[in-house]
């Protein structure tokens, strides 16, 4: 149990944890400002990494795939807001499960039917792969890297563009009341279709790069979807910093969670036993981490609506 | 794809046309042929289909359904099977703990069952059945021959790890029976991870000197991709579930020198297996995954017992079932007391193909005539 791999460990916790905060904000915006739960979010996960994936292997050019990614996340995010969402708004939160989940099915079989059930083939471009030394003589891969520096690039240029510009005032007055700023004529409708499109295209482009290190395929969203509500309900539903927070918290929790309890375990039990208490417990550690804090704090840490 | 379902169709109508004959035989599939992990489903279909085709026979009709993965769904489809089409023999499932919903009812109630892929240890053991049988391996088959084979090469301190799941267990404890020394960790992962970050520090943390994992599935492909850009050196092995010609096309070149045991390998050197391969190649317009080889075995092997005997003669047809009397795809095979294989296991290495894609290549026999270890619990 040395310090490198702690400090390895550390970085692998943020890591996850910035790409977390990429889904996580777009469902809490959406949450926030619409009061809709969107369980298809995971669907734009997937659109993201498809599109980048088809489009980098026809281009050869990972940086054209990104981008189209992240613009198809967009489109099909807009295209959806528009068909359906559109009508679920004062629809009561179990109809807007149903009806996303429904989208859910839709959208894997559709991707299915497409691009066939074997897993497509993306990988990180060659100037991104490799690793670097860090001090300690901890070896860190590049790309993992850059993934936690996209993360903090767009949770920096998210707090501004909600700060200060015009469309973020929006989204804030929406945040707390609106029937109001509807009422102050600001065209409600484009704005809910311009946060829905935001909301897919941060989520296709945590799609598309975390797609690049593990594997594109039908399903790929649900699992981070069910990982990125714990977020938003940890930090707070309709914040954005508490999304940032908790995805940080369950990123790093759930990563050292994995490598020390099976040791813990394993300091009074015989070591088979130990991985697999200490595995089962970890799987757990983040659920009970939410339990804990909605102990305490029912709305979690940073609720939007006080 | 079009070939196949022109002919299921020929198969269907010839059979509406034919219903009045008592000869005709029916099999009922159950198999993955949507969601994840539906790859597998759909080549043991083409495998079977493929060796039916081959045969020329135009008196066995096959019913194809998708059980998407789900218990539940398989269990209802077995039924409706059974008991509105009259099926004689049931085959198909990929999953073991889908065989383990359907498999003992449909057994008990007089049907043939022929496993193309699933082979959970009870079924081997306290729970066998005379009308089951299973053409593809016990699951522990594939993870014991590369302990065998990893201690035979002379690697002393490996490190293990599979998700912590029943087959994920099994995997690890089947390998280290065969092993038969002490191994440096055993890392469990969640079912479904899909970040292996952790784990791999852990890996290099450790002073192992080979790797050996069971990650079925999407879970071998993100494995494998970070394993590669972590710039850990150390040899790694597993078992081809995380190896088939699909799989490592998806991880790239992050595949290239992992040896993995097989019960097959499409460059395998026998009469049977060159028109296989060929066959499925002409038909599909792809290589065909040991999963595509099981199939067409279970089917060769249904169509041999059906020389000498019809189902519903049920003694004789599986008095012929057990001959297995058949060219099998992976050289010999002979079935055990508990009617599962008695079979060589092979390793195959991935290198780069010629067309610069990964490819696995036959390199050597990892065991010769491994059997289970449940067959002294089987009583029949």
């Amino acid at each position: 149990m040395s310090v490198t791999l702690l400090i390895e460990q550390l970085l692998n916790g943020v890591q996850l944890g910035t790409m977390l905060f990429l889904m996580a904000s777009g469902l809490t915006l959406v949450f926030g400002v619409m009061g809709l739960i969107n369980l298809a979010h995971g669907s734009f996960y997937m659109v993201g990494a498809y599109a980048t994936a088809a489009v980098t292997a026809s281009t050869g050019s990972f940086l054209i795939g990104l981008a189209a990614g992240m613009t198809a996340a967009a489109l099909v995010g807009a295209l959806v807001e528009l068909i359906v969402i559109r009508r679920l708004y004062h629809r009561p939160h179990l109809d807007q499960v149903l009806a996303t989940f429904a989208l859910i099915l839709i959208f894997s079989e559709g991707t299915r039917w497409i691009f066939g059930s074997s897993p497509l083939w993306l990988s990180p471009p060659s100037w991104l792969t490799g690793f670097v030394t860090l001090p300690g003589d901890t070896r860190y891969p590049v790309y993992r890297l850059v993934l936690i520096g996209v993360g903090v690039a767009i949770a920096i240029a998210l707090y501004l563009l909600i700060s200060r510009t015009r469309l973020g005032m929006r989204i804030r007055a929406g945040e707390s009341d609106r029937e109001m700023i509807g009422a102050l004529g600001v065209n409600i409708a484009k704005l809910y279709t311009v946060v829905f499109a935001l909301g897919a295209a941060l989520a296709g482009l945590a799609g598309a790069l975390v797609g690049a290190l593990q594997s594109v395929q039908v399903g790929m969203g649900e699992p981070v979807l069910i990982l990125a509500f714990v977020v938003i309900v940890i930090g707070g539903i309709g914040s954005i910093k508490g999304a940032l927070l908790g995805a940080l918290l369950v990123g790093v929790v759930d990563t050292l969670g994995r490598v020390y309890l099976p040791l813990f375990f394993q300091t009074f039990m015989p070591p088979s036993e130990a991985t697999g208490v200490g595995s089962s417990l970890a799987a757990m550690l983040i659920y009970i981490l939410m339990a804990v804090i909605l102990a305490f704090k029912p709305k979690g840490l940073f609720a939007a609506n006080d | 794809m079009k070939m196949i379902s022109r002919f299921g169709l020929g198969l269907l109508l010839s059979s509406s046309v034919l219903t009045a004959q008592a000869e005709d035989v029916k099999i009922g599939m159950i198999t993955t042929l949507s969601g994840g992990g539906s790859h597998l489903g759909v080549d043991v279909r083409d495998g079977f289909m493929l060796a039916l085709e081959q045969s020329g026979r135009d008196d066995v009709e096959v019913l194809i359904q998708d059980d998407a993965r789900r218990p539940d769904l398989a269990r209802s489809l077995s039924n409706e099977f059974i008991q509105r089409d009259d099926v004689d023999i049931l085959t198909g499932i990929i999953w073991s703990n889908l065989a383990m919903a359907v498999v003992p009812s449909v057994t008990r109630q007089g049907t043939f069952y022929l496993s193309p892929n699933a082979g959970p240890s009870d079924l081997a053991g306290r729970m066998c059945h005379e009308n089951y049988f299973n053409v593809a391996y016990q699951n522990d088959n594939l993870h014991g021959a590369m302990g065998a084979y990893m201690r035979e090469e002379g690697y002393e301190r490996p490190i293990i790890m599979a998700p912590n799941y029943p087959a994920g267990t099994d995997a690890l404890a089947g390998f280290k029976h065969l092993y038969e020394g002490e191994v440096v960790g055993e890392l469990y992962t969640q079912m479904g991870q899909t970040d292996y970050a952790a784990e791999i520090a852990q890996i290099r943390d450790s002073d192992a000197d080979s790797l050996f994992f069971f990650l079925p599935g999407g879970m071998g492909i993100s494995f494998m991709k970070q394993w590669e850009s972590s710039g850990v050196d150390m040899p790694i092995f597993g078992a081809a579930f995380s190896f088939d010609e699909i799989l490592i096309k998806a991880v790239g070149s992050a595949a290239i020198g992992a040896r993995n045991t097989s019960l097959w390998a499409y460059d395998l050197e026998n009469e049977a297996n060159a028109s296989f391969v060929e066959g499925f190649q002409a038909a599909y317009d792809r290589l065909p995954t040991l999963y595509a080889a099981q199939g067409y075995d279970t089917a060769n092997l249904i169509l041999s017992a059906l020389e000498t005997a019809h189902p519903d003669d049920k003694d004789a047809f599986r008095e012929a079932l057990r001959a297995a009397d058949f060219d099998s795809v992976r050289g010999e095979f002979r079935f055990g007391p508990n009617q599962h294989p008695i079979q060589d296991i092979y390793v195959r290495e991935v290198v780069e193909g010629d067309d610069g894609e990964p490819t696995n290549r036959l390199i050597g026999v990892a065991i010769e005539d491994i059997q289970d270890v449940y067959y002294e619990q089987c009583e029949m």
